[in-house]
């Protein structure tokens, strides 16, 4: 069936602009989803919902040609496994292992080892489905994961993790080397799962846009603005001009925040500490802006649903213009300093690449794939207010490599200081914020925003009374993780921080 | 390599002086005159992400930003606990990391000091106690100083941990200091 035979059986789904749902039976699934792969559209997440009342659901997020498709597959046969889609999109394989250890029902893929459950709880046990787990003190038995062994002469294992050397967040390594070259690396993540799904069904559904926030604190205003345009379209209300322009303001600050971060890192890890001191100045210049401005240095519970939780300061406009001129100045000077150090260029040029062909296969997204050819932005493709009057220009590279990020990433921080000027300059006038009623029982949504790593979704259904039945957060890095593992292949032991850097990609988002 | 030095130059030396121990921050006594008496001047520090939403890393990050310049006050981030003074620990304890965290712990030689950072450090936070999360990190190992705040600013942090030794700084002009 062709992408718009598809279309137009699908109804409107409530949240993101051009969003669209459908009901696929259980023997079409494959067959929708290989119809979706040649139309070359783009999983964005696979989940599952229901209790232990109605079977389970199985959820996958799709976008092609300027709109979204969320389908869902209802759950037929308990005892048998639904159909995997993860030949076609070979993201899906961990999403669905996820839904295998969070909520019981296994996919065909014929890996099935877990993935984000260790030992804390038996596999028997489904944290989204059954009654809670009472708190134990115990400390749960030492987990075992069975890693794929390369082996050959000369081939030896390294196992990094979960604690890192650096100041960064918990996940295991295996590498599999032959002197200093890596044949394969192998990710073991999960280590930050803290049951964020679960505990969503125990906020109330007005309330819950702060723990949305806090699924990945780098990309606070992108969670927190999908969770909220979630909830409006449930509720059904718009929101004033000027929130959703203060909205887009709060993201592109937080884009620049972590672009700054990681250029600095980058050149740190190349062994230009240099780098590091003058980008980390200038995110704390900005930060420091950001605490005049909104009085907090990182937007946590800055977007809220109905709007945002605060105006900017009357005298915010003038100062985050000037902040941000000084900044873009800065950073032209540092970019030429970058691109004429020999040592810089040489670490970066060649290390971790990921050809457009790969990355098109596995389905990298979001600024890793952009420096992969990958041209797709929600913020052009899919645009929801203000960027439908706030045209974005896509910024592209295809080499693929350490350099094509860093290069994506100053090219993408000139891009959102001209927005941010652009929208300190066109702020509409009026209200922040609307009131907004509680979404109905059983009303379903979902909420689609670029965030600076990549798309960002979360899926929503409300509950009685103003509470939350399921909600499911997605990070780009579910998608990305996997392509590090490809990233790495042939490249040195040494470089791995530097490549990785380069993705710096989240593991609290991606745990849950 | 002209510019580099240009910019060096034109930037000059930015640090501000370090704010004073904020000693309400201290949930206990009694190791700081032992640790002062090992440490003399220096301090290091292992982080430990126990299950944060990284939102505080970020703020520990800027610790070592210039402005804050951490390592002007002879406090420096290690690369193993074994070589460390102090625990910085953040996030509710996932089921996950709490057998690492309490590995990490035994490997971190004695006297030590714990600092749990943020909301979650100390309470649990958003993400409270559940069949994933052991919640507040006094719940795993000994906390000497808990630092509130979502994230808690990079002052705020480096209250803490100047709290944890319970002795003040002097500023440190930057020039001229013996490594």
């Amino acid at each position: 069936m062709t992408l718009q035979a598809l279309f137009e059986r699908s109804e409107a789904h409530p949240g993101a602009p051009g969003l669209r749902a459908l009901t696929v039976p259980y023997e079409r699934w494959q067959e929708v989803a290989f119809d979706l792969s040649v139309a070359d559209a783009r999983l964005v997440a696979l989940w599952a919902s229901g209790d232990a009342r109605t079977a389970p659901l199985i959820h996958a997020a799709f976008v092609a040609e300027g709109a979204g498709l969320v389908l869902t597959l209802p759950m037929v046969d308990l005892g048998e496994p639904y159909p995997g889609i993860e030949e076609l999109f070979p993201a899906a394989a961990r999403m669905q292992r996820a839904v295998a250890d969070l909520s019981g029902v296994r996919s065909t893929d014929p890996d099935t080892r877990p993935w984000l459950r260790h030992a804390a709880w038996q596999a028997s046990y489904r944290p989204l489905i059954d009654p809670p787990l009472l708190a134990t003190t115990t400390e749960p038995p030492i987990d075992s994961y069975d890693f794929v062994r390369v082996e050959g002469d000369g081939v030896h294992e390294i196992a990094v993790g979960p604690v890192h050397a650096g100041t960064i967040e918990p996940g295991h390594f295996r590498f599999s080397v032959v002197g200093e070259k890596v044949l394969r690396l192998e990710e073991r993540l999960g280590y930050v799962h803290k049951g964020i799904e679960l505990r969503f069904t125990q906020l109330p559904i007005l309330e819950a846009h702060r723990l949305a926030a806090r699924v990945s604190g780098d990309s606070a205003v992108a969670f927190s603005w999908a969770y909220c345009q979630a909830v409006e379209g449930m509720a059904n209300t718009e929101i004033p001009p000027r929130a959703a322009w203060l909205r887009a303001l709060y993201l592109e600050l937080e884009r620049v925040a972590n672009h700054l971060g990681d250029l600095g890192a980058l050149g740190n890890d190349a062994g230009f500490a240099f780098g590091l001191a003058q980008f980390s100045r200038l995110k704390e210049h900005l930060l420091r802006a950001s605490q005049q401005a909104f009085g907090q240095r990182y937007l946590m519970d800055a977007v809220m649903p109905g709007g945002t939780q605060r105006d900017i300061t009357r005298m915010g406009i003038p100062m985050l213009r000037r902040c941000l001129r000084e900044i873009e100045h800065e950073v032209l000077t540092l970019r030429t300093i970058y691109d004429e150090h020999e040592g810089v260029r040489d670490r970066f040029t060649g290390a971790g690449t990921v050809t457009p062909e790969l990355a098109a296969r596995l389905g990298l997204t979001g600024l890793a794939g952009r420096a992969s050819a990958q041209a797709f932005d929600l913020r052009s493709d899919l645009p929801c207010e203000p960027y439908t009057q706030l045209p974005v220009t896509k910024i592209v590279r295809s080499d693929g490599d350490v350099a094509a990020r860093v290069a994506v990433r100053f090219d993408e921080l000139h891009e959102s200081c001209r927005l941010i000027e652009r929208i300190l300059g066109a702020l509409p006038a009026g209200p922040h914020r609307t009131p907004l009623q509680v979404p109905a029982d059983g009303t379903v949504g979902a909420g689609l925003i670029e965030g600076w790593r990549g798309p960002v979704l979360v899926a929503l259904e409300a509950g009685p009374g103003g509470s939350i039945r399921r909600c499911h957060p997605h990070d780009p890095s579910w998608h990305n993780w996997p392509v590090l593992e490809h990233a790495i292949i042939g490249n040195i032991v040494p470089d791995f921080p530097l490549i990785n850097k380069s993705f710096n990609l989240s593991y609290s988002g991606h745990d849950l | 390599m002209l510019k580099t030095l240009r910019q060096i130059a034109s930037i000059g030396i930015v640090s501000e002086p370090p704010p004073q121990a904020d000693e309400s921050l201290r949930l206990r006594d009694g190791l700081q005159d032992e640790i002062r008496a090992v440490l003399g001047r220096a301090l290091c520090i292992r982080h430990i992400d126990a299950g944060s939403c990284n939102g505080c890393e970020l703020e520990i990050h800027a610790l070592n930003n210039p402005l804050y310049n951490l390592e002007g006050l002879g406090i420096r981030f290690v690369a193993s606990p074994r070589h460390a003074d102090l625990l910085l620990v953040t996030g509710p304890v996932s089921k996950h990391m709490e057998v690492a965290l309490r590995r990490t712990y035994d490997a971190t030689p004695d006297p030590k000091l714990v600092v749990a950072i943020g909301d979650c450090g100390c309470t649990g936070g958003i993400f409270g106690e559940t069949y994933a999360s052991c919640g507040r990190v006094s719940n795993v190992i000994p906390v000497d100083v808990a630092v509130p705040g979502c994230p808690p600013s990079p002052t705020r942090i480096l209250q803490g941990i100047l709290a944890a030794l319970a002795r003040s700084v002097a500023p440190v002009t930057g020039a001229g200091e013996p490594p």
